[in-house]
């Protein structure tokens, strides 16, 4: 990992962006930003031409049940291939309403990434050209990804948390 | 009688370009769920004038089984076999990279005759994706004789995996940490048998259909997509590549020792049903080249890495030895200790770049598993590469694209 870009990716994002909160304890630096800020910073990666993250890897949601207000949490992969370099970009949303600007106008190829993400976890994706169930029923009435939605039976009190390390 | 002919071919470019109906008359055509041509569950909605196609919606999802919320509910030795049920024309390459994301968490160190031996299963597997998927465009043109050729060499490939690991097409090869064991004296000798015989049948397969007239008209500018288009739709593998930009996460971000090997990566430049089969072609003779060096610099040392905590023991160990008994226990029981974090990590599937984005909350099993998979990404560009030619190129593209149904739906 080049430090060097990564300074230099800090320095513009919190140039346009005072409020981005970088942390680089993962594998690969990310920086969380608020909700309204995420697609113009997605927009800033792309096109500054010194960072030129112009690839999008994958998007997605992670639920957080406990973290009241700031439930959901949308995470962009975005790779620069000019210095081989990953970022991830974080926003949380709240559950209650998960409001999102889309990026499709960026990245063609994140319409049915935000789709499989709309019908998993509930985001709303404002502006998104087609925004329905994917691989679920279009019927479904509920996001199964989201934690309160348990794989197996309700009823079941053989198989919880507790057997899952999680106490 | 020369004039009529002048007409016709001016006629028939200009009908296939124009994007409104000549009569009005238009047809909407399932195309799917189940239908012999798409090799898998898919449905396609086409709106189409005679044979040429104006629009087509897809629907995807007819066989979902929730990878993700059951990875949510299983300890890491357990979602391997999740994996296999993705791309499962080349399951081992999405073992082995579950397996290499669990050891970038736990940061495991691997000895590197672990890595030569993936390395070799990896690339047999990519070998495997790539004979199934070109010889199923040679069915689509009408050359069956072109779907048994490769699958005699296809069969010794999953001899091989059954030396490794007993199974064939999910294979659940290998753990986390190594494999079950080193390679038998009967896999050295097909593995030899194989290196020896491959090329010779491979090249009788190619000399088939990549200078044959028939199969370059019918190949040739049949569902193109351009180099931009295509990284504006993030498309990865050698679907990229045919359209001519050199991605390729074994040389970006080198996993499993693909630093020591030299290869190529081929590219295409088109982008259309002939480069994707052509890039194929050629990707098929380099993975060759990379077993070849892989085998040949096979380093000594141990087939699997030192992680008691995640590898599971031998059964005669834990029969007979304390210590193997409490790690097998452990691990089964889910007393394992696995570090919280966050990790992406990709390798080069069939496809393209196969992801695993884990995060992990110290739990027995994954917070949260997400999975890259290629096919879901790039079939999104399907309407936009069949849309103006005919029902026929739309098979065509489907099968050259090497969609397949498990990796789609996940």
């Amino acid at each position: 990992m080049n430090d060097s870009v990564k300074k230099s990716l800090e320095t513009i994002v919190k140039d346009k962006f005072p409020e981005a909160v970088f942390d680089y304890t993962a594998d690969e630096p990310s920086f969380t930003i608020s909700t309204d800020n995420m697609h113009s910073s997605i927009e800033l990666l792309k096109s500054n031409a010194e960072l030129s993250f112009q690839y999008l890897t994958l998007l997605g949601a992670i639920h957080y049940p406990e973290r009241t207000g700031e439930e959901l949490c949308m995470v962009y992969h975005l790779h620069s291939w000019k210095h081989n370099q990953r970022v991830r970009v974080k926003a949380y949303l709240p559950i209650d309403n998960p409001c999102i600007a889309t990026i499709t106008d960026l990245f063609i190829g994140a319409n049915w990434l935000e789709r499989e993400t709309y019908d998993f976890f509930g985001v709303q994706f404002i502006g998104h050209p087609n925004l329905k169930r994917i691989l679920n029923e279009d019927d479904m009435d509920y996001f199964p990804m989201r934690k309160e939605y348990h794989l197996e039976d309700g009823t079941r009190e053989d198989k919880d948390d507790r057997f899952f390390g999680r106490f | 009688m020369k004039d009529i002919i002048k007409e016709n071919t001016k006629l028939a470019p200009s009908f296939f370009d124009s994007k409104e109906s000549i009569d009005g008359d238009i047809a909407t055509i399932n195309f799917g769920p189940s239908h012999p041509a798409t090799h898998g569950i898919f449905q396609n909605v086409l709106r189409v004038d005679g044979e040429k196609i104006l629009s087509s919606e897809q629907t995807v999802g007819y066989i979902h089984r929730a990878f993700e919320k059951l990875a949510e509910r299983r300890p890491y030795n357990q979602i391997t076999p999740i994996t296999d049920r993705l791309n499962y024309c080349s399951s081992p390459i999405n073992n082995m990279g579950w397996h290499m994301t669990v050891e970038k968490l736990i940061g495991a160190e691997i000895p590197k005759r672990v890595e030569y031996m993936r390395v070799i299963i990896m690339e047999l597997a990519r070998i495997a994706d790539h004979l199934i998927c070109n010889s199923v465009v040679g069915v689509d043109t009408g050359a069956l004789t072109s779907f048994f050729y490769p699958f005699n060499q296809r069969e010794k490939i999953y001899e091989l995996y059954e030396e490794v690991c007993g199974a064939r097409l999910t294979t659940n090869i290998g753990r986390i940490g190594g494999f079950e064991r080193d390679f038998s004296p009967e896999f050295h000798a097909k593995l030899k048998t194989f290196l020896k015989t491959f090329s010779k049948e491979f090249e009788e397969f190619d000399s088939m259909l990549a200078r044959n007239r028939i199969f370059m008209d019918r190949t040739k500018g049949a569902g193109p997509i351009s180099a931009e288009r295509a990284l504006e739709y993030s498309f990865s593998g050698p679907n990229l590549r045919a359209a001519g930009v050199d991605y390729d996460i074994r040389v970006m971000k080198p996993y499993s020792s693909y630093e020591d090997f030299d290869f190529i990566i081929p590219v295409g430049v088109n982008g259309d049903t002939y480069d994707r089969f052509m890039v194929r072609q050629e990707e098929i003779r380099q993975s060759l080249h990379i077993i070849n060096q892989a085998y040949k610099n096979l380093p000594e040392g141990s087939y699997k890495g030192d992680v008691p905590d995640f590898y599971l023991p031998a059964k005669e160990d834990v029969y007979n030895n304390m210590e193997a008994l409490i790690y097998h226990f452990k691990i089964v029981m889910g007393e394992t200790e696995i570090p919280a974090g966050e990790i992406y990590h990709s390798v080069e599937g069939g496809n393209g770049e196969l992801g695993y984005y884990l995060i992990s909350d110290g739990g027995r099993t994954p917070y949260r598993l997400q999975f890259r998979r290629p096919c879901f990404i790039y079939y999104q560009a399907y309407p936009e590469m069949i849309t103006g030619s005919t029902i026929s190129d739309a098979v065509l593209t489907m099968s050259s694209m090497n969609i397949i149904a498990g990796e789609l739906d996940a």
